[in-house]
């Protein structure tokens, strides 16, 4: 994985271009022109108060919800219309807010599902056992071993996922997206539910992520662990952005402290 | 359950003793036929058309246990295959086709039809698929019943008869060949045959279920919108489920036409749909092992309960009280709520289900 990892770093440019998105339901305006750009190989921030439309995005950008508006870019080419499986086929893997692993089936497994996308045995090869289906098998376990390892639950690989532990499953499910080999990650909220000793050991796995040549694009809502990580953040309010730039500099704008602490009656009384 | 398993997977690790086991199961199912001819030829009428059902269940597994799509009118296919048989090698068209050139016939056409009904219907999910299958099954029947005018196609619900037996290699699969001193009558060979088939058909099962498709098939059971977004194409990925099942619906059909000798609309009603099902659910759906013995059960307990209910009430009560039709069918209806009550699973329920019904659905 590391050994490609400076040619893709070196490619600079943007990955994943999104430009007056909007989407409604019925009355509701969930995302409202939005527009951002996401350049190769960093860490973007996705933040925003509970019901800002961050989730909605995700779900947009990963051809679950069909936008009203704008369009969206990933490596040049547009998205028209997508299915999930299309998007994942095109290098974009997410994880879920409410983690989604397959909860009957092994760690394993689940990694293995995941290279569903990258492998090609079809009913004959896989009635016939071919030389090629079977060498194919043995690469997809390879792979999803190594997998487990990277994210650190190599220990747990005959484990069903629902008996692992919270974090572990968070990591399951990084895991499993990894295996579609994804050159953008989309996360949501990884780090819920994690207690602090997780929380570090997560930020030192995004980070080999990165390094290894994965973009990553993060909704999270421990403010340090996004200061701390990203290289820059969107943020989202009511659906619209409201502000975007590095962490530092979101933490002081006004417009930011005012979304999610509310207007300062005067002066000094805000944060 | 845990000690016979444990001694069976003691069993597995030793390769002799498996090797052992396999050669005496081989034995005993190739000398079923003749210790059962003892009892009377019904019963080898009896155990292949246990045969047959399990080739049936094994195909509905495919696409219920598997790709976890509820289809009620499954039987359908199994009709298509039997009418492409017979249509192909009877007298009504005149035409006269060896049965390996119509089996491989009956397994696409059924798979055309398998994909016809699931390319509009296979973004309905469970109840309303179920729906939709259960109203196809019945339209195939009410064709056949009525595909006789203007163009004689089916011959409606007088059926056609006159159906070629099976001929391999110069054996006449429709009369009595001796050989080695033993009478192998049609219904023999046929169960021979039927065997070959199964072994195929579980060999095909066993190696789908382990493999990328059977992974593929397991991640939409479990979360649909996960295996989408893991890059799964949910939708060919069931609509291949539909097409095996319906290939091997298809198959069993054509053996039916080619043992029966007669088809009719009748054959293929929805009882029958229904029937199978039931072989999957109580066997355990998604276990290969598990369908087969629902399948061998359910073919036999109506069989052994035709024949015996009578003469127990003559026993117990001096005279038979209650029709024996009646009675078989209360009698295999409570075995049905009983077993659903004691194991939700099915007899041999299959790893995944188990699991998937001993969690309550807030905790998924």
């Amino acid at each position: 994985m590391s050994a490609e990892a400076p040619a893709r770093r070196a490619d600079a440019g943007t990955i994943l271009e999104v430009e007056g998105l909007s989407k409604r339901f019925g009355g509701l305006v969930a995302l409202s022109e939005v527009h951002f750009s996401i350049r190769r190989g960093e860490i973007y921030g996705l933040i925003g108060p509970n019901g800002a439309g961050k989730t909605t995005l995700f779900n947009v950008l990963t051809g679950i919800y069909r936008q009203d508006a704008g369009s969206i870019r990933f490596e040049g080419a547009l998205l028209a219309h997508p299915t999930p499986d299309r998007i994942a086929a095109l290098g974009i893997a997410r994880t879920f807010q409410n983690i989604r692993l397959f909860a009957n089936l092994s760690a394993l497994e689940n990694v293995m599902i995941g290279r569903h996308v990258r492998t090609h045995a079809g009913v004959v090869g896989a009635i016939l056992r071919t030389r090629r289906t079977r060498a194919e098998e043995a690469a997809i376990e390879r792979r999803a071993r190594e997998l487990l390892a990277y994210v650190g639950i190599e220990k747990r690989g005959n484990e069903l996922a629902r008996h692992l532990s919270y974090g572990d499953q968070r990591r399951l499910e990084i895991a499993r997206s990894l295996a579609t080999d994804p050159r953008l990650l989309a996360l949501d909220e990884p780090a819920a539910g994690m207690n602090a000793t997780e929380k570090l050991e997560l930020r030192k796995l995004l980070g080999a992520i990165r390094a290894d040549g994965t973009t990553l694009l993060i909704i999270e809502h421990d403010v340090r662990l996004v200061m701390g990580l990203c290289d820059r953040v969107l943020v989202l309010d009511y659906g619209r952005n409201i502000a975007e730039g590095e962490p530092r500099a979101i933490q002081r704008d006004p417009r930011v402290i005012e979304a999610y602490l509310g207007k300062a009656p005067e002066r000094g009384a805000g944060a | 359950m845990g000690f016979p398993h444990d001694m069976l997977s003691g069993l597995r690790r030793d390769p002799r003793a498996k090797w052992v086991g396999v050669v005496l199961v081989a034995a005993s199912l190739l000398a079923l036929p003749f210790v059962l001819a003892m009892a009377g030829t019904a019963w080898v009428r009896i155990t292949n058309l246990a045969v047959l059902y399990a080739l049936l269940s094994l195909g509905l597994n495919i696409v219920v246990g598997f790709a976890g799509l509820l289809d009620l009118g499954y039987i359908a296919f199994y009709a298509v295959g039997a009418y492409t048989y017979a249509l192909l090698a009877s007298p009504h068209f005149d035409i006269h086709l060896p049965w390996w050139a119509i089996l491989p016939i009956g397994a696409a056409v059924a798979c055309t039809f398998g994909v016809l009904l699931g390319t509009p219907t296979l973004k309905l999910r469970g109840d309303y698929l179920a729906i939709v299958t259960l109203g196809f099954g019945e339209i195939i029947r009410i064709f056949l019943n009525n595909l006789s005018e203007p163009f004689n196609l089916t011959n409606g619900p007088k059926g056609i008869w006159s159906i070629d037996p099976i001929h391999v290699m110069g054996i006449d699969f429709g009369s009595t060949t001796r050989f080695a001193g033993l009478a192998f009558s049609g219904t023999i060979k046929y169960y021979y045959f039927l065997l070959v088939m199964l072994v195929v058909v579980i060999v095909v099962n066993l190696r789908l279920q382990d493999s990328r498709i059977g992974r593929a098939w397991e991640a939409i059971r479990e979360d649909e919108l996960a295996a989408r977004s893991m890059g799964i194409n949910t939708r060919n990925m069931k609509l291949l489920a539909f097409a095996m099942g319906a290939s091997f619906g298809g198959i069993a059909g054509g053996m039916f036409s080619a043992i029966q000798g007669f088809i009719s609309p009748e054959s293929f009603i929805l009882t029958e749909s229904v029937m199978v099902l039931a072989m999957v659910v109580l066997g355990g759906m998604g276990n290969v092992w598990g369908v087969i013995l629902g399948a061998v059960l359910l073919t036999f307990v109506p069989e052994v309960l035709r024949y015996t209910v009578a003469p127990v009430q003559k026993w117990l009560f001096g005279r038979s009280l209650i029709d024996a039709e009646v009675i078989r069918m209360l009698l295999f209806g409570l075995a049905m709520v009983v077993m659903m009550l004691v194991r939700p699973a099915g007899l041999l329920p299959s790893a995944v289900r188990k699991r998937e019904l001993a969690v309550p659905h807030d905790e998924r």
